[in-house]
């Protein structure tokens, strides 16, 4: 007899979940694991909107299993620890991003490479080592072992603080991988997304001349005057591309729509490199002989580890690198992720759970 | 009045030349420039037959210009320098690859890396600075600047030293670059002709564990016994691929294939971080899945033949340790014949000109 939702843990949390692939999320009460030796659990405050959550709700990846309770940026207060915890005491400010464990015992956990772990545990959807599922941060509160939760610094303020848990770390991990932190690089930062814009700021604070390539026109004044990128190429003029051609030390690529290779190769001085962050689902042509003459090369990178996790946010407080967000309530979170869907967000949508998360009994 | 091949430069030269898209190379007289002051002119002994040279014979790339005389991997003796030449002297082994000339002012000349110099002078098919266009090793002597000049190990073959200075350093420098140079690491060789056989031995020499990825099951034997790969894997199954013990297993792989070939089942043969390198140029792009790379961290990179002084460094190296490439000694003219076996992938693993002794001295 399957366990319900409500009573399979011992701590009573509420969240909002979708219940099928229409994606639509709706109030939901399940439970939390009674808080281990070593977890850290907190009264969530803040969630960010990823685009993953939008792909997840919907099934479009096709592993989703429902109820769904999304949300893999999340921030908050600790409200209580286990008693092996060291790093973390009643009252900090932290979060969680992607994910809340892995193997802890491969060559890649050792490496503090989490991320690339064959067994790593998603925040949401997928199931925790004792079989139950994990339920993420659109929810009032969250237990985490403490290896996979990060410090959030004073100098962060805690909403915007929660997209660099995805969207901040996805980033920032191949930049930091692919040299392209170093001063005076130029840098590209394909869409101008949740993604995107992080990346602009991000390269910024690593001293880079940063080009964002976009499809709309209408993001480049934003792009220059509000996050500081040096240029913008839109990538359907092929004249504009034309001119950009061997300028570039590195690119970003934040876009997973199937979009042509070949145009940022291009842009790529000799020795280059392209860095896809995002995933499109279908294979994309990759033209060989660009490559060869410019001994350039084109990667990927996913998310990051959780000591650069840390690493990153620390930097981000120092360098006072902070998404741009609009803050709703959570009943506004259907009508924000059909504004996300068409990418009709200023860049991140981050939901104020603290506030607006209670529940009706 | 337009000159002739035959009057276009100084000096009478001699060699076999394709004059259009059959690829059918025959006798053609021309000529070359005069050794100038920064100049080596050497008597071609031998030159490796590269697809490349098959490729532009046909004009498979679009931008051959007939009538053309290929062949860079040129070995000989020099037989004259100019007066600023101070590391060649007359008599001594020496070697020219895939270019004769760079702009020598960019950054990447500057760095010893001339193969990504974007004004390059390909040995052969290529504008020279005097309005004429050059012509390869399949001739009797070539005039050559001095920087393009390799020096001979002693101890290596003249004949089946001559892949190298193509073959060779198209696997040599992209192993050096991308790091595929540590020993107990496992690299993967995909495809087996002249570009893989010679990526197994350096391979080996580094301390590698190596995997030949082949479409030809009968090379199997080949690979493993004689060349010292230490496994084989069949690539024309993808199912039989994907379900390999091999998947997630190779640290790096050298994709030496020219035809178009999807990149799927080679990415997942790589670990984490793998990286897979192509030195092939198919003339059409390859189908790339984006998923693997992002969720595994792994590149796909690129790489041109390499800079002169690391072709030095590639020739030395070889020297050191004994490596030369398995070759298929022939005459000049068995050479339309060895370019129909070549479409086939018909050697081991590399056919070599004997360029002096097919040619009656003029």
């Amino acid at each position: 007899m399957a366990t319900q939702p409500q009573i399979q843990h011992p701590n009573k949390a509420l969240g909002y979940a979708a219940r099928d692939p229409s994606g639509l999320l709706s109030p939901f009460n399940f439970s939390r694991r009674e808080t281990g030796e070593k977890d850290v659990a907190f009264k969530v405050l803040y969630c960010g909107i990823c685009h993953s959550d939008l792909h997840m709700v919907k099934n479009e990846w096709g592993f989703s299993t429902y109820p769904l309770v999304p949300g893999h940026e999340v921030v908050g207060v600790v409200t209580e620890v286990g008693s092996k915890v060291e790093k973390f005491k009643v009252g900090d400010k932290v979060g969680v991003g992607c994910m809340v464990d892995s193997c802890r015992t491969c060559q890649n956990c050792a490496e503090n490479l989490e991320n690339y772990c064959p067994q790593f545990t998603l925040t949401y959807g997928a199931k925790h080592k004792d079989g139950s599922i994990t339920y993420g941060g659109y929810s009032d509160s969250m237990v985490a072992d403490e290896h996979f939760v990060v410090r959030i610094p004073e100098g962060l303020p805690l909403d915007a603080a929660a997209p660099l848990l995805c969207a901040g770390i996805t980033v920032y991990s191949p930049l930091r991988y692919f040299a392209l932190d170093k001063p005076g690089l130029h840098v590209g930062v394909v869409g101008l997304g949740g993604l995107g814009h992080v990346a602009v700021k991000f390269a910024k604070a690593f001293g880079a001349k940063v080009t964002v390539i976009s499809t709309s026109p209408n993001k480049k004044e934003e792009a220059i005057q509000n996050l500081g990128a040096d240029s913008f190429l839109i990538s359907r003029d092929q004249d504009q591309m034309q001119g950009a051609m061997g300028t570039l030390d590195g690119i970003i690529d934040t876009v997973s729509a199937v979009h042509p290779l070949l145009p940022l190769i291009g842009l790529l001085k000799s020795h280059g490199k392209l860095v896809m962050v995002g995933a499109p689902e279908k294979p994309l042509e990759m033209p060989v002989i660009p490559l060869i003459m410019g001994r350039k090369i084109v990667a990927g990178s996913s998310i990051g580890g959780m000591k650069e996790t840390q690493e990153m946010i620390d930097f981000a407080a120092e360098h006072n690198v902070k998404p741009d967000i609009e803050v709703i309530p959570i009943d506004y979170v259907n009508t924000a992720m059909e504004r996300l869907h068409k990418a009709d967000v200023k860049y991140r949508f981050v939901i104020d759970i603290g506030n607006t998360l209670k529940s009706t009994s | 009045m337009a000159k002739s091949p035959q009057t276009q430069l100084p000096l009478k030269a001699f060699g076999w030349a394709a004059s259009d898209t059959s690829g059918i190379l025959a006798p053609f007289h021309f000529s070359r420039r005069e050794n100038g002051q920064n100049d080596v002119t050497l008597q071609i002994l031998y030159c490796g037959v590269c697809h490349s040279d098959l490729h532009t014979l046909k004009n498979d790339w679009g931008f051959t210009t007939y009538p053309v005389v290929p062949g860079h991997e040129i070995v000989g003796v020099v037989t004259k320098i100019g007066n600023n030449v101070k590391n060649f002297k007359v008599g001594d082994k020496v070697g020219v690859g895939v270019i004769v000339e760079s702009c020598k002012e960019c950054e990447c000349c500057q760095q010893d890396l001339e193969s990504y110099c974007p004004k390059p002078v390909f040995t052969y098919n290529s504008p020279y600075y005097d309005g004429t266009r050059t012509q390869g090793g399949y001739s009797n002597f070539v005039v050559v600047h001095q920087r393009y000049v390799l020096r001979f190990p002693e101890n290596l073959p003249l004949d089946a030293g001559a892949p190298l200075l193509c073959a060779g350093i198209t696997v040599y420098s992209p192993m050096k670059y991308y790091g595929m140079t540590e020993a107990g690491k496992h690299l993967g060789v995909a495809g087996l002709g002249g570009l893989g056989h010679v990526a197994i031995k350096f391979a080996k020499a580094f301390g590698l564990k190596v995997t030949v990825i082949s479409s030809s099951p009968n090379k199997e034997d080949e690979a493993i016994k004689r060349l010292g790969a230490d496994s084989f894997l069949v690539s024309s199954d993808p199912a039989k691929m994907k379900a390999s013990a091999a998947m997630g297993t190779m640290d790096y792989i050298i994709d030496t294939i020219s035809a178009v070939h999807s990149l799927i089942p080679l990415l997942g043969l790589l670990k984490l971080n793998g990286k897979l390198v192509t030195v092939g140029l198919p003339n059409k792009p390859l189908e790339l899945p984006i998923f693997p790379l992002v969720a595994g961290r792994k590149l796909v990179g690129g790489s041109n033949f390499g800079g002169i002084k690391e072709t030095q460094e590639m020739l030395d190296f070889c020297g050191k340790h004994n490596i030369s490439a398995d070759i298929e000694l022939i005459k000049m003219d068995h050479i339309n014949t060895a370019m129909e076996r070549l479409s086939k992938s018909d050697v081991k693993y590399r056919f070599v000109i004997d360029v002096a002794n097919s040619f009656s001295s003029l």
